[in-house]
C-alpha cells in the first residue's frame, strides 16, 4: 500500500506475490535512494569543483581505505539480504502445497489447453477454483514456451522432453492474463490465454458441463477435437488464410506440395499430414513446420478429424 | 618508490619529447590510397577500418530498430510488416548489435588505435595478425549477411533450441558466419595480450599502465576463453541439423535446455566483453576532465579481472525459469550478487575521482557523466533481475529489455561515444564542433531515457518482451518508448553530421587538446605512422597530474652520454 513503486506492478492476485512485491519495492527504494545520491554528487561536483582555470592544482587522492571497505561492505550485506530474500520467495514458488488441486497443460505453437481429471479439456481457458492452490503440470508439444501470469508473479518454461511445474492459488473469483513469454515465433505474441477463478461451486458446476470431446457422432468429435488441439490457431475452417492452409473445401481437391508436386487430399493424406506434417508440405506453407500429433491423436481421433473435413465444403 | 627501478633504468638517459603541434607528417598522409589500406598492418589503420565498419553496422541495427519501434507504436496486427518480417527484423537487430557492434566495438576500434600508444609500442606485437583479424571480421559479416538476404533469420539472436533447429530460415549459414566473426574476437585477444606484456614502454610497470589497458587486458582474457565456447556451441548445432546428431532437439533425444547452458556459458562472460572496455574509456576521461590522480587504483584494475573471473559462472541466471535445478538456480543467483560488487565500486570509484577535480564538462565528459547515471541503473536493475522470486515475475518480459539497454547501450555505447569524442581529435588531427556536441549528447541522454525507461515499467506490469503485438493496457509506454528512440535517432544523425563535418571543415586539433597526461596526448595528432618519433620512457603513474606535463614527454636520449641542456637524468 502507498509504495513508490506501486505503479510499476499489476494487481497481486495470489498469496505468494506478497514476498516477490516487498523485495521488489524494497530493491527498488534502496536504489533509489542510492541513484539519487550518486546523481546530487555528480551535479554537486561538476558545479563546484568547475575547472576555474588551466592551471588549477588538484589534491592527490589515492584511496582511502576506511571510504573503499564502507562501500564495498555495505553493498554485499544488502546484496546479501536481497539474495537471501529473493530465496526464501523462491522456496514458496517451488513448494508446492499438499492439497493442490493438479491441472494438466499443454503448449503448443500457439496456444494452450488444459485438461482436467474427468477428462474435460479446456481450449486457451484456465478455469479455477479461488482460494485453493492450484498445481500446473506442464508439457509442450512442440518447442520451448513459458508459461506467464503476471497478476501471480509466475513464470515456468514449458519443455517439450519432460514435465514442469507450477502452482499458484487464486484470492479471488476473477480473470487473469496468461502470456507466453519464450519466444516461440510468428504468433508467439498470440499465445495468449486467460486464468478465470470462480467461487468454488460454480468451478464444480462448470467442471461437470465442461466439453470433454467425446461425442458419438464422428463429425462432432473431430470439431471438438480441432478446437481443443488448437489445430485453429493456423488453420481455419472458413477459408481465410492463416499460419498454414485453410482446411475449408480441400477435401477431394487437389493441392500443390512444396516440390512442385500435387496430391489429391484424401484420407491418407490428411492422416499423414497429421501424423508426419513434413512429408508432404503445401506449396508457400514452408517456413513454419506444424508439429507432429503421432501419440497425441488415435486412430480413432483421425477418423473423426477426417469426417469433419469432409464436411467443411 | 622506486629504488628497484631506478636500477633497473639507471643507465637510461632520457629527454623531454615536447610534440609538435603542427605535424609535417602523420599516419594518414603516409602510405596513401586504397590498396596501402587494404594491405596496412598499422594498428591505427586498422582501428579506423573497424570504426568505420561497426558504425556501418550500428547504422544498420538501429535502422531495425526504429522500424521495430515504428510498428510498436501499435498493437495491431495492420502493420507495415506482418509478423515473421517483425520477428526477423528484431533478431537481426540482436544479432548485428550484439556480434557486429558491441563486440568489436570498443577493444577492435578504438582499442585498437589507442592500445599501442598507451603503451608507449609502434604496433601491437603480431601486425599482421591485427589485420588478418580484421579480414576475418569482414568475411563474417559478408557471409552472415549473404546468408540473411537469402533466406532471412528468425530465432532471436539467442538460437534457443529446438526452435532453431526447426526454423525454415537461414540459421545454419548465420552461425557459420558468427562461427568465423568468433575468431577475429579471439585473435584480436591474444594480440592484445602479449601485446600489453611485452611492449611496454619503459618504466611502464603494470602499476603505471593506464586502466584503459587494464580493462582491455581483462576483456581479452575474456575473449580468448569464452569465445571458444561459442564456436563448440554452434558446431554442435550445425552437427545437428546437418547430421541430425541429437543434441540440443529432444525430437532426436537432445535436451533443449543443454543448449542454453551452452549458449550463456559464452554470451554471459560476453556481456563482460563489452562493458569492461567501456570501463576503461571511463576511467581515461573522468581523470583527464578533473585533471585529478584516479581514486583507487589498483580497485579499478583488479575489480576488471575479478569481473572477468566470476562472470564465468554467472550463466545460469539467465535460466531461472528454464527448468534447470532449483539448487543449481540459487547457486547462480548468490554468485550473480557477487559479480555485481565490483562493479559497484567502480562507479563510487569513479564518482570519488570527480571529488576536488577541476571539471570541465566537454563532449566527452558529458557522455562519461551520463554514464554513471545510466549504467547505475543497469546496475541496480541487475539486481532486481539477480533476485530469484522477483525474477521470476521479470524473466523474459521488456524489464529485461530495458535492463540490457541500460548496460548495452546505456554503458558501452554511451562509453564508446566518450571516447570517441574523447579521441577524434588524436585520429582525424580535427576538433569537432563543440556546441553540437554538447546538443548531441544531451540528445542522447534524453532520448534514451525517454526510450528505455517505460519499458522497466511494462515490463514489470507484465509485458513479454519479442511480441508483434500487445495488448492495450501496454500501448501509452509503447508510445512513449517509440517517441524517445525518434530523438536518440536525431541525436546519431546529429552526431554523424557534425564528426563528418569536421574531417572537411574542423579546426586543426592540438596534440594534446585537453592537458591530459595521458602517454597517447603527447605524440603529434594525428600520430606519425610509427607512433612516436622517440621511444617514450615513463616515470609516473599514469593520472599523476600534480607532476608538471614536462615528466610525461619523456623518451631515450638521442644524444646518449653528452650532456647537454635537453638531457636530464631519470628522475627517482
Amino acid at each position: 500500500m502507498g509504495r513508490l513503486f506501486d505503479f510499476m506492478l499489476p494487481e497481486a492476485k495470489s498469496p505468494t506475490a506478497d514476498s516477490t512485491d516487498a523485495l521488489f519495492h524494497f530493491i527498488n527504494e534502496v536504489s533509489f535512494i542510492l541513484l539519487l545520491g550518486i546523481t546530487i554528487a555528480i551535479i554537486f561536483f561538476a558545479i563546484k569543483y568547475r575547472r576555474k582555470s588551466d592551471d588549477d592544482v588538484t589534491p592527490v587522492i589515492k584511496h582511502n581505505n576506511a571510504l573503499e571497505i564502507t562501500w564495498s561492505v555495505i553493498p554485499l550485506i544488502l546484496s546479501l539480504i536481497v539474495f537471501a530474500w529473493g530465496y526464501s520467495g523462491y522456496l514458496n514458488l517451488k513448494s508446492v502445497p499438499d492439497d493442490a488441486y493438479e491441472i494438466k497443460v499443454n503448449a503448443f505453437k500457439w496456444g494452450w489447453n488444459f485438461e482436467y481429471s474427468n477428462g474435460a479439456i479446456s481450449p486457451a481457458e484456465l478455469h479455477v477454483p479461488a482460494g485453493r492452490p492450484i498445481k500446473l503440470v506442464m508439457q509442450s508439444r512442440d518447442i520451448i514456451h513459458s508459461f506467464f501470469v503476471p497478476e501471480y508473479r509466475i513464470k515456468q518454461d514449458v519443455l517439450p522432453n519432460r514435465y514442469t511445474y507450477v502452482w499458484f492459488s487464486a484470492n479471488e473469483p476473477g480473470e487473469s492474463h496468461i502470456f507466453c513469454a519464450e519466444y516461440c515465433g510468428t504468433d508467439h505474441s498470440g499465445m495468449l490465454a486467460k486464468v478465470i477463478a470462480h467461487e468454488p461451486d460454480d468451478f464444480d458446476t462448470w467442471l461437470t458441463t465442461s466439453n470433454t470431446g467425446a461425442s458419438d457422432d464422428p463429425v462432432e468429435h473431430g470439431k471438438s477435437l480441432l478446437t481443443l488441439n488448437g489445430c485453429q490457431s493456423c488453420h481455419s475452417v472458413d477459408g481465410s488464410k492463416g499460419i498454414g492452409p485453410t482446411l475449408k473445401g480441400i477435401w477431394g481437391h487437389d493441392v500443390t506440395l512444396s516440390n512442385g508436386s500435387t496430391v489429391t487430399v484424401d484420407e491418407n493424406y490428411i492422416r499423414e499430414s497429421i501424423l508426419d506434417p513434413q512429408a508432404k508440405i503445401v506449396k508457400g506453407f514452408e517456413l513454419v513446420p506444424m508439429t507432429s500429433f503421432m501419440g497425441i491423436l488415435d486412430d480413432k481421433e483421425i477418423d473423426s478429424i477426417i469426417e469433419y473435413i469432409k464436411t467443411l465444403k | 618508490m622506486t629504488t628497484a627501478e631506478a636500477t633497473k633504468v639507471k643507465s637510461l638517459k632520457v629527454q623531454r619529447f615536447q610534440p609538435s603541434d603542427n605535424p609535417t607528417k602523420n599516419f594518414l598522409t603516409e602510405e596513401k590510397g586504397v590498396w596501402a589500406w587494404m594491405t596496412t598492418v598499422d594498428h591505427k589503420k586498422i582501428g579506423i577500418m573497424y570504426l568505420v565498419a561497426v558504425t556501418f553496422f550500428f547504422a544498420i541495427g538501429g535502422f531495425l530498430a526504429v522500424l521495430l519501434r515504428t510498428k510498436l507504436l501499435s498493437g495491431s496486427s495492420i502493420s507495415f510488416i506482418d509478423a515473421n518480417q517483425y520477428n526477423q527484423l528484431f533478431t537481426l537487430h540482436g544479432a548485428i548489435m550484439v556480434f557486429f557492434v558491441l563486440v568489436p566495438s570498443i577493444p577492435a576500434a578504438l582499442g585498437n588505435f589507442i592500445l599501442p600508444l598507451q603503451l608507449g609500442a609502434k604496433d601491437v606485437a603480431f601486425p599482421k595478425l591485427n589485420l588478418g583479424s580484421f579480414y576475418i571480421y569482414v568475411i563474417g559479416a559478408i557471409f552472415t549477411f549473404i546468408a540473411i538476404a537469402a533466406n532471412g533469420l528468425d530465432t532471436g539472436w539467442t538460437f534457443y533450441t529446438p526452435y532453431s533447429s526447426e526454423s525454415g530460415t537461414s540459421v545454419l549459414l548465420v552461425t557459420f558466419g558468427v562461427f568465423i566473426l568468433g575468431f577475429s574476437s579471439i585473435l584480436t585477444g591474444t594480440n592484445f595480450i602479449t601485446t600489453i606484456h611485452k611492449l611496454r614502454a619503459p618504466g611502464m610497470t603494470w602499476g603505471k599502465m593506464p586502466l584503459n589497458v587494464w580493462a582491455l587486458y581483462a576483456t581479452s582474457i575474456i575473449q580468448v576463453l569464452a569465445t571458444p565456447v561459442l564456436a563448440i556451441t554452434l558446431v554442435l548445432l550445425m552437427m545437428e541439423r546437418v547430421l541430425g546428431i541429437g543434441i540440443f532437439d529432444s525430437a532426436l533425444g537432445g535436451d533443449p535446455v543443454l543448449f542454453q547452458h551452452f549458449f550463456w556459458f559464452y554470451s554471459h562472460p560476453a556481456v563482460y566483453i563489452m562493458i569492461v572496455p567501456a570501463f576503461g574509456i571511463m576511467s581515461e576521461v573522468i581523470t583527464t576532465f578533473s585533471r585529478k590522480t584516479i581514486f583507487g587504483y589498483w580497485a579499478i584494475a583488479l575489480s576488471s579481472l575479478a569481473i572477468a573471473f566470476v562472470g564465468f559462472l554467472v550463466w545460469g541466471h539467465h535460466m531461472f525459469t528454464s527448468g534447470q535445478s532449483p539448487i543449481a538456480t540459487t547457486v547462480f543467483s548468490f554468485l550473480t550478487f557477487l559479480v555485481g560488487i565490483p562493479t559497484g565500486m567502480k562507479i563510487l570509484n569513479w564518482l570519488a575521482t570527480l571529488y576536488k577535480g577541476s571539471i570541465k564538462l566537454d563532449t566527452p565528459m558529458l557522455y562519461a557523466l551520463s554514464f554513471l547515471f545510466i549504467f547505475s541503473i543497469g546496475g541496480f536493475t541487475g539486481i532486481t533481475l539477480g533476485a530469484l522470486s522477483v525474477d521470476i515475475h521479470v524473466h523474459d518480459t521488456y524489464y529485461v529489455v530495458a535492463h540490457f539497454h541500460y548496460v548495452m547501450m546505456g554503458g558501452t555505447l554511451i562509453a564508446l561515444l566518450a571516447g570517441l569524442h574523447y579521441w577524434w581529435p588524436k585520429i582525424t588531427g580535427k576538433m569537432y564542433n563543440e556546441t553540437l556536441g554538447k546538443i548531441g549528447s544531451a540528445l542522447i541522454f534524453i532520448g534514451f531515457n525517454v526510450t528505455f525507461l517505460p519499458q522497466f515499467v511494462m515490463g514489470s506490469q507484465g509485458m513479454p518482451r519479442r511480441y508483434y503485438n500487445y495488448i492495450d493496457q501496454f500501448a501509452p509506454f509503447h508510445i512513449a518508448s517509440t517517441i524517445g528512440s525518434y530523438i536518440l535517432s536525431v541525436g546519431f544523425l546529429l552526431i554523424l553530421y557534425y564528426l563528418l563535418h569536421s574531417l572537411w571543415k574542423g579546426k586543426r586539433a592540438p596534440a594534446n587538446p585537453w592537458g591530459s597526461r595521458a602517454l597517447e596526448w603527447q605524440t603529434t595528432s594525428p600520430p606519425p605512422l610509427h607512433n612516436f618519433e622517440h621511444s617514450p620512457v615513463v616515470i609516473n603513474e599514469p593520472y599523476d597530474y600534480h607532476r608538471p606535463m614536462e615528466e610525461f614527454q619523456l623518451g631515450i636520449a638521442l644524444d646518449q652520454g653528452e650532456d647537454s641542456d635537453h638531457t636530464e637524468k631519470e628522475k627517482v
